[in-house]
């Protein structure tokens, strides 16, 4: 039972992990169309500034994540200008293959930065525990699943209340519909960018939160992509559901995978999200929340 | 018809392989120059350009179900790793060290295998494809790379496990091996030029055989369902079974390539079939020309022979460093970071790929001096 609600705990805290990056490909996604498949060198970029910031410049954590968030934004800012921008219009598979070649752009830049051994970030939870009972849990999930609960309260805030909100929803309602109705799309993709950009941050700070860094960490943020089609692509409360559901099957499948399934192999929970993805989509193509594509001639 | 020899009579004529007279002329020339090359270039870039003809047949798989059949699939590296394993496991010595498993078969068993094996496989994955569309399609493929990877990692009685790997198939055809010196029709070969050999006529049978499904009605059938979806079902073209067959018939290729690919290194390791490899084939799809069998061998070419045109950078621009410490980038981050930056700069400015370039400068000339 203690097993049990502890690999729930952990699957809870990197599902939140999930629920940021989730976040960050559905905003683009519901006001553009596009999937940005950027978002892991986005990731790996923010945590890397973390890192910088916070251990090479020696700036207080708080401030270095805040820093780090605004470059994450920023440089979300320059790609949607210089190379989606000129894209629009165009199919979106070209669009979509762009983000992946700015994904490859950014993966190797920060991989250089980062080198070839693991980088730590000066965190407050480091690998802290407390008991709930007789379950351990780590700091830093509670730090996770708070942070996602806060962003998730502020983005509802921010659509419901706030005018560029409104407008946001309205692109991503009907995108003619807003232009003639005066709303400067440009502007809705332009910060649809700059919000995803400092989620991917803020995720990859998380991320590099417990054992640190590497060349490969960025491939975690595609294990938020399952979670996004699971929840339905266009759906802000299905991507947060599905990135908590897949969280919590890879937690379970850590602790005890190789207990009962010795055959599938070591890490297998690694791929946990992709074969949920299959299963998903065998039986329902437009996932768990999402709204089936009507397509008229 | 002398002298007119732009008219056509019959739409056979006009939908002919080689449907003028400077095509006929320039293939013969361009397969002349393919025979000649190996035995005046030096061996390593022979061997560079045998990858490359047989890379190319990999990116004609993909741009079957890429640029023909519109379905954009990140899964490529899987069905190559597909490939390269089962025929690695066909032709593996039985008797080597315990726990890997090899039958010692001959290539007329493991190359066809390979490439069918691999269908198997892309016919596993259909079911999934056609039932979605367009970026969910990106995405499953995506898993299925992550996926492939676990599995070829896991699997270590059949790909050696990380870190150790197995060796590749061996290209012995009927006793003949391509990857020793001999003799072929009293031509003394060497190893790299009867690799090279190995490669073009498994390149030019591919090509081939691709080119002639894109014009028959298999392949205006890909492009309907491509172009739209919807109009081309209203017409009759079952999406259903064209996706199937583009990702069959894709992935047969791929299966082909992989197994022919890793005859060079003589090494397979598992951790080689990852999204890198995927992108590096999606490159060179979109590098070269989507939807053209041309423009495919063009962009595998260009993508394989960059590393060596990279190389030589270092010794221009001081912030590449060749080694792995110094500088600011290293040549391989370099190449990677090349691929991106070329994915991105040719679809915003020449989505016709390598081909658009040539059929641009080919009309230029066609009309000079005037300017249409």
């Amino acid at each position: 039972m203690t097993r049990l609600l502890q690999s729930l705990a952990a699957g809870v805290g990197q599902g939140s992990i999930y629920a940021l990056l989730a976040l960050a490909f559905v905003i683009i996604y519901k006001s553009m169309r596009v999937v940005n498949f950027a978002v892991p060198g986005m990731m790996i970029l923010g945590a890397y500034m973390v890192v910088y910031f916070g251990n090479v410049l020696g700036i207080n954590f708080w401030i270095a994540l805040l820093l780090a968030i605004l470059v994450g934004a920023v440089v979300a800012f320059l790609i949607e200008r210089l190379a989606i921008r000129p894209m629009i219009g165009k199919p979106v598979f070209a669009i979509a293959i762009i983000t992946l070649g700015i994904d490859v752009l950014l993966r190797v830049v920060t991989s250089d930065l980062i080198g070839t051994n693991i980088r730590n970030i000066r965190d407050p939870w480091g690998l802290k525990t407390f008991n709930l009972g007789d379950v351990v849990i780590q700091h830093r999930r509670v730090a996770m699943v708070v942070a996602a609960a806060l962003v998730c309260g502020l983005l509802f805030l921010f659509f419901r209340y706030s005018r560029i909100g409104l407008a946001m929803r309205a692109t991503a309602f009907d995108q003619e519909a807003a232009l003639t109705l005066g709303i400067s799309v440009g502007t809705v993709f332009a910060l649809s960018w700059v919000i995803a950009g400092g989620l991917s941050a803020l995720a990859g700070m998380f991320v590099a939160t417990g054992s640190g860094i590497d060349q490969q960490s960025a491939f975690v943020a595609l294990k938020a992509l399952p979670a996004v089609i699971l929840g339905g692509i266009d759906s802000i409360p299905g991507a947060v559901v599905g990135a908590l559901t897949v969280g919590i099957f890879e937690g379970l499948s850590n602790t005890y995978q190789i207990q009962y399934l010795p055959f599938l192999g070591q890490n297998f929970a690694q791929v946990v999200p992709y074969v949920i993805l299959f299963i998903v989509l065998l039986v329902r193509p437009y996932g768990l929340f999402g709204t089936p594509e009507i397509e008229r001639v | 018809m002398r002298g007119r020899p732009l008219l056509y009579r019959s739409y056979e004529q006009d939908g002919g392989l080689l449907n003028t007279a400077a095509k006929r002329w320039w293939s013969a020339a361009l397969l002349a120059v393919l025979v000649w090359v190996p035995f005046q270039a030096s061996p390593d870039l022979v061997l560079l350009l045998a990858t490359a003809a047989i890379a190319a047949i990999g990116a004609i798989g993909l741009n079957i179900v890429t640029g023909y059949a519109g379905q954009v699939s990140l899964g490529h590296a899987f069905f190559l790793g597909v490939g390269a394993y089962t025929a690695a496991v066909l032709n593996g010595d039985p008797a080597a060290r315990s726990g890997v498993v090899g039958y010692g078969l001959d290539m007329w068993i493991w190359l066809p295998a390979a490439g069918l094996v691999a269908a198997a496989a892309g016919l596993l994955v259909a079911p999934i494809a056609f039932r979605l569309r367009g970026l969910y399609l990106a995405i499953v493929t995506l898993g299925l790379v992550f996926i492939g990877d676990h599995i070829f990692r896991e699997a270590e009685s059949l790909t050696g496990g990380v870190g150790v790997g197995r060796k590749a198939a061996a290209p012995e055809l009927f006793g003949f091996s391509f990857a020793e010196p001999g003799t072929i029709l009293g031509v003394p070969l060497a190893r790299d030029q009867g690799l090279y050999f190995m490669g073009l006529i498994a390149l030019v049978i591919m090509a081939l055989f691709a080119r002639n499904v894109a014009r028959s009605g298999v392949g205006r059938a890909f492009a309907a369902v491509r172009d739209r979806d919807i109009a081309a079902e209203v017409m009759g073209v079952s999406l259903r079974r064209y996706k199937i067959y583009a990702f069959v018939i894709s992935s047969f290729y791929a299966g082909i390539a992989g197994s022919l690919l890793y005859t060079i290194s003589r090494f397979l390791e598992p951790g080689t079939f990852g999204l890198l490899l995927s992108v590096q084939y999606i490159a060179m799809v979109l590098i070269g020309g989507p939807a053209t069998i041309s423009g495919s061998i063009m962009g595998a070419a260009f993508v394989t022979l960059l590393p060596r045109l990279i190389e030589e950078v270092p010794s221009f621009v001081p912030i590449i460093s060749g080694e792995a410490a110094g500088g600011f980038l290293t040549t391989q981050q370099l190449e990677q970071f090349l691929y991106g930056l070329l994915i991105v700069l040719f679809l915003i400015f020449e989505p016709r790929g390598m081909y658009g370039i040539w059929a641009r400068a080919r009309n230029y000339w066609k009309a000079w001096p005037f300017s249409y």
